[in-house]
């Protein structure tokens, strides 16, 4: 049952783009056709659940074991970065088709907020490893949610007579708005 | 006149983030009043002006390589700096911004500056452009800040002259995105002007 609510928190009412704003720079950056968004959501679910789960486990056994809880920002981003990498290197030899399709997403990630964002809330919320992983796949999934919608939404906008000053980005920020809008109706599920 | 370029560009030509779109997630999560948008443009001031300064002091030592992931390191210490100095002093705001101190880190404005500008410049350019791009930054937070303030909850700064509640989407998530929307469409426009 926690799971459910987690879960569902994860993804609707408390959507990691549309109402936390994290990882808001690919979504406005990425999203302009539904492949390549769902080729991101892809890349940032796997980075996002493994680093949650490094993360959860250095906290717990080595910043929190010898009192250095304050290095908790300079560790994670360092994992991260790392893990970037070495996924990169890994699925480059193991399945270089998914390579080919994550590729150029990957280097990308290291700088995505919502990454750091997930390791951080997940250790602020004292989640357990289980809940952190359960926190982490709904939070990827959520993002992946807004990104695609987002994208579909963008694909027609391409189409629509747009005034020449709004053009591109501010329609893009107002759309993303009303998506935002949408999604706040989940508000009082949980 | 160039070091004044450096200086002046962050403000309005190469705004980071009306301009250069960078930072949104800090731009839109914490804006919710003038104050905490004053704020964060501060701290990211801060770590942007001394990222700058240790990358281009540094920037011979470092070999090309592993360049990035040594900025990351230096930009994420100045972070943590920031981070305790915050807890220390001002823990009203550092309780409001929560969660957006230690993402200064993943700010692509930082990286993006110790890696265009301070890793090829020298080091009174490089504080100067990272002291404008960090009060450009400070400023569109608190433009942003004041106008969703203004129109969510009546009040500046947290001074209240209109009675009443406002338009409480404005403070909300929706409010971010409708809000900096539309302040870019303006700004585009006065450019446009200028030029």
């Amino acid at each position: 049952m926690e799971y459910i609510i987690i879960i569902i928190t994860a993804i609707f009412v408390n959507n990691i783009v549309l109402s936390q704003f994290l990882g808001v720079c690919p979504f406005l950056g990425v999203s302009s056709k539904v492949e390549t968004s769902m080729g991101m959501a892809g890349a940032v679910t796997f980075v996002m659940v493994i680093a949650t789960m490094v993360t959860y486990l250095l906290q717990k056994y080595v910043l929190d074991a010898f009192g250095i809880a304050f290095m908790q920002t300079i560790t994670f981003i360092l994992v991260i970065a790392a893990l970037v990498q070495l996924v990169e290197i890994i699925l480059k030899k193991v399945s270089p088709a998914l390579y080919q399709a994550l590729g150029i997403f990957l280097p990308l990630i290291t700088t995505n907020c919502a990454v750091l964002g997930v390791t951080i809330l997940a250790v602020q919320k004292n989640y357990n490893l289980m809940e952190s992983v359960v926190f982490s796949i709904a939070t990827a999934i959520g993002f992946g949610l807004a990104l695609v919608i987002f994208a579909g939404i963008r694909e027609h906008l391409d189409m629509v007579n747009v005034p020449k000053g709004m053009k591109g980005v501010p329609i893009a920020l107002i759309t993303a708005g009303i998506l935002a809008l949408a999604f706040m109706g989940f508000a009082g599920l949980v | 006149m160039n070091q004044l370029k450096n200086f002046s560009k962050g403000f309005f030509k190469e705004n980071p983030v009306f301009v250069l779109l960078l930072g949104m997630c800090p731009t839109l999560g914490v804006t919710t009043s003038a104050i905490n948008g004053l704020g964060m443009g501060l701290a990211t001031t801060f770590v942007l002006v001394m990222s700058n300064l240790v990358v281009s002091l540094v920037k011979s030592q470092i070999p090309d390589k592993v360049r990035i992931p040594s900025f990351i390191v230096i930009i994420a210490s100045f972070v943590t700096i920031v981070e305790l100095a915050m807890q220390a002093y001002v823990p009203a705001l550092f309780e409001q911004l929560g969660l957006f101190i230690p993402l200064i880190v993943v700010n692509c404005i930082v990286l993006g500056r110790a890696e265009a500008f301070a890793s090829k410049n020298n080091i009174l350019s490089s504080i100067l452009d990272g002291l404008g791009m960090g009060l450009g930054f400070a400023l569109a937070l608190t433009i942003l800040g004041g106008v969703r303030e203004l129109l969510g909850a009546g009040s500046f700064f947290g001074y209240k002259f209109i009675q009443g509640d406002g338009m409480l989407v404005f403070v909300l998530a929706p409010g971010a995105f409708i809000a900096l929307g539309y302040l870019i469409v303006i700004i585009n426009k006065i450019n446009k002007k200028t030029a």
